[in-house]
């Protein structure tokens, strides 16, 4: 079979007819300026419609004032269309409208992604009514849950999420109180050996012995820090020891305050065994509160004054080692003390004791020997015994929920985890 | 009164910041911060105790030649010279509100190529120090420093490029043997227990110390006796 010939003469009389109409009719209206608008052509074409279906808007809407709080925050939650479905791209997002008035104009305040079904809203005003909507949001269109509100923002007297850090706070203090009246009562409390703080004595005796002076840095921090007030403490007991050995002394500090704070602490402990007279403002002096500088300064007194006791208590940070070789090269007997894991290595490593974390806040009960401060440690153990038991209750628990998949366990190692997840 | 009034002030402020942590209402949630200003005010007034002291004691030095007086020559040069630069602004927009650390100010040359500059070299002695340290640290005498040496020689190799060579080829079995895989065991696990085993007690340490302040038993920062 031959394949169809595309001549002309094979084309139909009123065909090519037709043909020739339609190709002069454009040129035709061009030169009558009869040719219609390319928009008006357009409406003549029928294109099938591109169909957005309406979409099922979020459900229980609902608005309150966030809880335990400061006020200026108020949760919007709401149950997410049933178009948002996994894998889907009906719904892009969700979009949160807000008014002061049920009928008045709602302002978007935010969007969120899909599947989100929370939203924390914390523009908002204390004391003010608000009015919320949730709208889901299509490809072309948004559609609207109910109004849902008033809510009112407001400040809370009591943060119900910190209960359990109120609880573990009340139990510590109340241990703590109860040794410190036993304590007073006379009732003997056995402390274990600290070696770090026994070697104070010792420290001292030997700078003593050699004529050369002790070097004690309380840290590189402020007042305002916890481990610098017991770095000062520390160094009560240890003015005591040298203005009774009649060693000098000398404490470089970093912080104007700090050096106040050492000045009156070193001239009460003179004062205290009867040796004002071997007290000086100068032994406790400025240096700088930058931190390499200090460094710098401290290192120059060490090579310089061969020092045969370096004391380091307090909160230190990159210092803690260039310090403490720079001491043991010198030949320094060297005591450290401090609560930063991270320095606690360097520590270990270069110097002769050194007072791990908690050590540091016992060495001044420890060193006064006062039956009261002493009481204060015998409840921090009860603080300790505590989170023993409850750690290996913990453990046990967790693996045992791990191992036999048993939902009880695995509930009751939930509970307990919750019980001691704290919430600042 | 000199030890009272500073207790009475302790006591107050102390119970007002724990009150504060589960108080979120005014004027308690905003009590930390607003007691932090305080604190960075009394700071700045101290700074001028801390420079006048400086002076001090090195002026003596010089002034009486004692040992070493011409590094107090350093210092107290040093010191002034930073001191003027930056008050007067010389160099810098002045006036009050000028930038003392804008481009083309004597302090921020001064502060870029002499202070960094020595303070980078005093940082730099850490990589050196970490070394000898280390080399004390590591030696096996004890028990205890060979258990170190071993852990240390494993994170050390488990985090560098020879330790998955080194035992790459072991089978999936064994995988656990592989030395990043014990590398990651050790920083994860009794590295980790021991850690928080650390910060539980520094917790408590701290709780304790800060009872101790604020019920009065601890007072020797004061200039009082601990009793």
């Amino acid at each position: 079979m031959a394949p169809p010939d595309r001549d002309c003469r094979h084309f139909s009389k009123p065909a090519l007819l037709l043909s020739l109409v339609l190709f002069l009719s454009p040129v035709l209206l061009l030169c009558t300026g009869n040719l219609p608008e390319a928009g008006a052509q357009e409406t003549t074409l029928t294109i099938p419609a591109i169909v957005h279906p309406e979409l099922a808007t979020p459900t229980n809407v609902e608005a309150f004032d966030s809880p335990s709080d400061q006020g200026g925050s108020i949760t919007i939650t709401w149950e997410e269309s049933t178009d948002d479905v996994p894998g889907t791209t009906l719904v892009k997002g969700y979009v949160i409208l807000r008014s002061e008035s049920p009928t008045g104009d709602f302002e978007e305040i935010s969007s969120v992604p899909p599947h989100a079904e929370e939203y924390l809203d914390t523009s908002v005003r204390n004391n003010t009514d608000y009015y919320y909507k949730v709208g889901v949001v299509g490809a072309e269109q948004t559609f609207l849950s109910q109004t849902v509100g008033p809510a009112v923002a407001k400040q809370q007297w009591f943060n119900s999420r910190k209960v359990n850090l109120l609880f573990i706070a009340l139990i510590l203090t109340f241990a703590i109180i109860l040794y410190v009246f036993q304590a007073k009562a006379g009732k003997k409390l056995y402390i274990r050996r600290i070696s770090g703080i026994e070697a104070v004595d010792e420290a001292v005796g030997r700078a003593t012995e050699m004529g050369k002076p002790i070097l004690f840095i309380p840290g590189i921090q402020d007042m305002d820090n916890v481990q610098t007030v017991a770095g000062l403490t520390i160094l009560a007991s240890v003015g005591k020891l040298t203005a009774q050995y009649e060693t000098k002394l000398e404490v470089p500090v970093s912080r104007s305050l700090v050096m106040s704070t050492g000045r009156e602490t070193l001239k009460q402990a003179y004062l205290s065994v009867g040796r004002p007279d071997l007290y000086s403002d100068d032994m406790v002096h400025y240096v700088t509160d930058e931190q390499f500088g200090y460094v710098a300064a401290v290192d120059g007194i060490m090579v310089r004054e061969k020092p045969a006791t370096c004391f380091y208590m307090g909160a230190f940070f990159a210092e803690s080692l260039i310090l403490a070789e720079t001491g043991n090269s010198v030949g320094a007997i060297q005591i450290a003390g401090t609560a930063m894991p991270t320095q606690l290595p360097f520590f270990v490593a270069a110097c002769d004791y050194t007072l791990i974390g908690e050590e540091l806040f016992a060495a001044s009960a420890y060193l006064s020997g006062d039956e009261k401060m002493i009481g204060s440690l015998k409840g921090q153990d009860v603080g300790k015994a505590i989170a023993m038991f409850f750690i290996l209750v913990g453990a046990v628990l967790a693996t045992a929920a791990s191992l036999s998949g048993n939902e009880a366990l695995t509930g009751a190692s939930d509970w307990l985890r919750n019980l001691f997840t704290l919430n600042f | 009164m000199r030890v009272q009034i500073p207790l009475i002030i302790t006591f107050i402020v102390g119970i007002a910041l724990i009150v504060a942590i589960f108080v979120p209402h005014d004027p308690f949630h905003r009590m930390n911060e607003e007691f932090s200003v305080y604190f960075d005010l009394i700071a700045v007034f101290a700074f001028i105790l801390g420079g006048g002291n400086l002076l001090k004691i090195h002026g003596n030095r010089i002034s009486r030649r004692s040992r070493d007086w011409k590094y107090s020559i350093v210092t107290v040069v040093g010191f002034l010279t930073m001191l003027i630069v930056g008050a007067f602004k010389i160099g810098g927009p002045p006036g009050l509100t000028g930038d003392v650390t804008a481009e083309g100010s004597w302090f921020k040359f001064m502060y870029d190529s002499v202070f960094v500059s020595c303070q980078a070299t005093m940082f730099s002695l850490l990589a050196f120090f970490v070394a000898s340290a280390s080399y004390r640290a590591f030696r096996a005498k004890t028990k205890e420093a060979t258990l170190l040496l071993i852990a240390a020689f494993i994170i050390l190799i488990g985090r560098t490029p020879l330790g998955h060579y080194m035992t790459g080829w072991l089978p999936q079995q064994l995988e656990f043997l592989h030395i990043p895989n014990l590398s990651n065991w050790i920083l994860s696990i009794p590295n980790m227990a021991g850690q928080r085993a650390i910060m539980i007690g520094i917790a408590l340490g701290i709780i304790s110390t800060s009872l101790k302040l604020i019920l009065g038993i601890e007072r020797s920062y004061l200039g009082g006796e601990g009793k």
